[in-house]
């Protein structure tokens, strides 16, 4: 896919905040030192006036988010998932979720794909930790398009959301007239009856290209790309599973909690069906290219072609 | 508001905090009463709200970041007419509003969710900030206990705070020098509580008595007309102020009183009403 379109959904979040700050006079983006790196840079320079730089300081960014939405404006928190979902955890409980406020939450670089920043901003517990909290929604774009669609479908929404973008560029999959975002419904990319590969993010377009290995050997994948984890599109993945047998998951998360866990979850009460879940298996992550920590991590084309192999 | 009628109020919202705590059996009485001429001043004098309209856009607004003195808020709230002074009996009851910890999606009048410290003030921060941005002259008051302070997340709020420049901010520090362990410079000492608001660039005010209201009046008038940064007001006070056998005792930090305690507690503060009204 090397002639292929690459953008890196970080970079989508920032041109997709500029273009929402042009139409909405409400939108106000905060950052804590990286704006650079999350991109709302982009933003800055065209509404510096609405871009907050809290420092370093994530709990309180929260915080400060909440009191702005209690105003009627719609505040979009940014830094690294790590720190959003992890450092700010409680506050992001106790003063975003439990009182409904209506906080957009732009976490960028999650997953191993950070690369050479190594485990400790690694985030791959983010799906789980945002996804118990009562009311919240969670989603992760698989490209560019997705990314940009979603930051407007997230605008549109009136509660908190929390949404992760990569630092890493990945090839643009939905450029399709037929391509339509809704929060909460996943999208069928390919047909199969064998099996059903769930994904979401940058695991969608690899999970792709396994699914054409694996035709070739005379197995059918249905690829489904589930863009929101939370609300999960129960009736999609139950369908699926129904109708081909057996399903596997992939996300650039912890097997533990993310995708994954929703999956599970939803499929032992409602069809239980042999699941594999290709993930981060319960390590942390280390320093590396990208490229090559996703290759030894199994979550490129090959390595998932490979345990999708060994599962069916 | 004659000075005599607000010291009247705060001691019927002494009498609502007990009575709710005693029927909660549980609770925070010793912060809520530390700060209930605090609540009064705010409710009844201070700001610019409507108990009929809670949630007009120009209202002032009050974050409890201490959330666990939520009874001296809610029993300020009744009586300035924001809802019934009979549900505060109802305090930590299954299935009532009136939530241990302050919930602004179901009380009317309470404009921030709090309660797990160190929170509030950031949200108020938001707040004052959101008014700037937009150019509203509400202001935002915020308050907090001097165990609170001991969370870092308070000096991020104070941080960018002064940083702003939010003269529209005043976070106030209720020193009644308790917490939960003990005294509070045994525990951990925040102290100088003062300095340290000056160098996150706050204008501060030293109030010797915050039980007072003569001086609750002169600080925020100070704080007011203060310009260019927040204002910081650190308030000494009685922690269990009004009731004696409460009354600078660490153990009433998170204890609701037993009848016979409460019948106590009642007599005093129908005393201290009757001396009031004798003025």
């Amino acid at each position: 896919m090397s002639e292929v379109k690459k953008i890196a959904t970080r970079a989508s979040y920032g041109n997709a905040l500029a273009e929402l700050g042009k139409k909405h006079d409400d939108v106000i983006v905060l950052d804590a030192d990286l704006a650079a790196a999350t991109q709302t840079g982009v933003f800055k320079k065209e509404f510096p006036e609405r871009h907050i730089d809290c420092g370093i300081a994530e709990c309180n960014m929260m915080g400060i988010a909440a009191g702005i939405a209690t105003t009627g404006k719609v505040p979009f928190a940014s830094t690294f998932a790590m720190f959003a979902a992890g450092r700010a955890f409680e506050q992001v409980r106790n003063s975003v979720g439990y009182p409904k406020l209506n906080v957009k939450i732009g976490a960028t670089h999650g997953g191993i794909s950070v690369g050479e920043d190594g485990a400790t901003h690694q985030c791959c517990e983010d799906f789980a930790l945002m996804r118990t909290i009562p009311g919240m929604v969670v989603a992760c774009p698989a490209d560019d398009i997705e990314a940009k669609a979603m930051v407007e479908a997230a605008y549109e929404h009136v509660g908190p959301m929390y949404m992760r973008f990569g630092r890493l560029a990945v090839p643009v999959i939905n450029d399709n007239p037929d391509y339509k975002f809704e929060l909460g419904k996943g999208i069928v990319l390919r047909e199969g009856k064998d099996l059903t590969i769930i994904a979401n993010g940058l695991c969608v377009a690899p999970s792709l290209e396994a699914a054409e290995k694996l035709a070739q050997e005379g197995i059918e994948a249905k690829v489904i790309n589930i863009h929101t984890i939370k609300p999960l599109d129960e009736e999609l993945v139950v369908a699926a599973a129904k109708e081909t047998g057996k399903v596997v998951t992939v996300e650039e998360h912890s097997i533990i909690g993310g995708l994954g866990g929703a999956v599970c979850e939803c499929l032992a009460e409602k069809a239980p069906v042999p699941v594999k879940r290709i993930g981060i298996n319960d390590v942390y992550g280390e320093s590396g290219p990208a490229a090559a920590l996703l290759e030894k991590y199994g979550l490129d084309a090959a390595g998932i072609y490979k345990q999708i192999k060994a599962f069916v | 508001m004659e000075k005599l009628e607000l010291q009247k109020i705060a001691n019927e919202v002494r009498k609502d905090i007990v009575t709710a705590v005693h029927a909660a059996k549980a609770g925070h009485p010793g912060g809520s009463l530390s700060a209930a001429d605090l609540f009064t001043y705010l409710y009844f004098e201070e700001m610019n709200i409507d108990p009929k309209d809670p949630k007009k856009a120009d209202r002032d607004r009050f974050v409890l970041s201490k959330g666990h003195t939520a009874p001296g808020l809610y029993s300020v709230l009744a009586e300035r007419g924001y809802f019934p002074k009979e549900d505060l009996k109802t305090l930590r009851h299954l299935g009532s509003y009136l939530q241990g910890h302050p919930d602004m999606k179901h009380i009317p009048g309470v404009d921030m969710s709090s309660g797990s410290l160190g929170q509030g003030i950031s949200a108020a921060v938001g707040m004052a900030l959101s008014a700037k941005l937009s150019g509203d002259t509400y202001r935002v008051y915020t308050l907090l206990g001097d165990g609170e302070i001991q969370e870092g997340q308070v000096w991020e709020a104070a941080m960018f705070a002064g940083a702003r420049n939010l003269d529209n901010l005043v976070v106030i520090v209720d020193n009644n020098g308790l917490q939960i362990d003990g005294k509070i410079e045994d525990v951990c000492s925040p102290y100088p509580i003062d300095k340290k608001f000056e160098a996150f660039n706050f204008h501060v005010i030293n109030v010797a008595d915050g039980n007072d209201m003569d001086q609750l009046k002169a600080a925020f008038d100070e704080a007011r007309a203060t310009k260019g940064m927040p204002t910081a007001i650190v308030m000494k006070t009685v922690k269990g102020k009004g009731i004696s056998f409460m009354e600078n005792q660490v153990g009433w930090h998170g204890k609701a009183p037993n009848d016979e305690q409460y019948v106590q507690a009642m007599e005093e503060l129908e005393k201290a009403g009757e001396a009031l009204c004798q003025k």
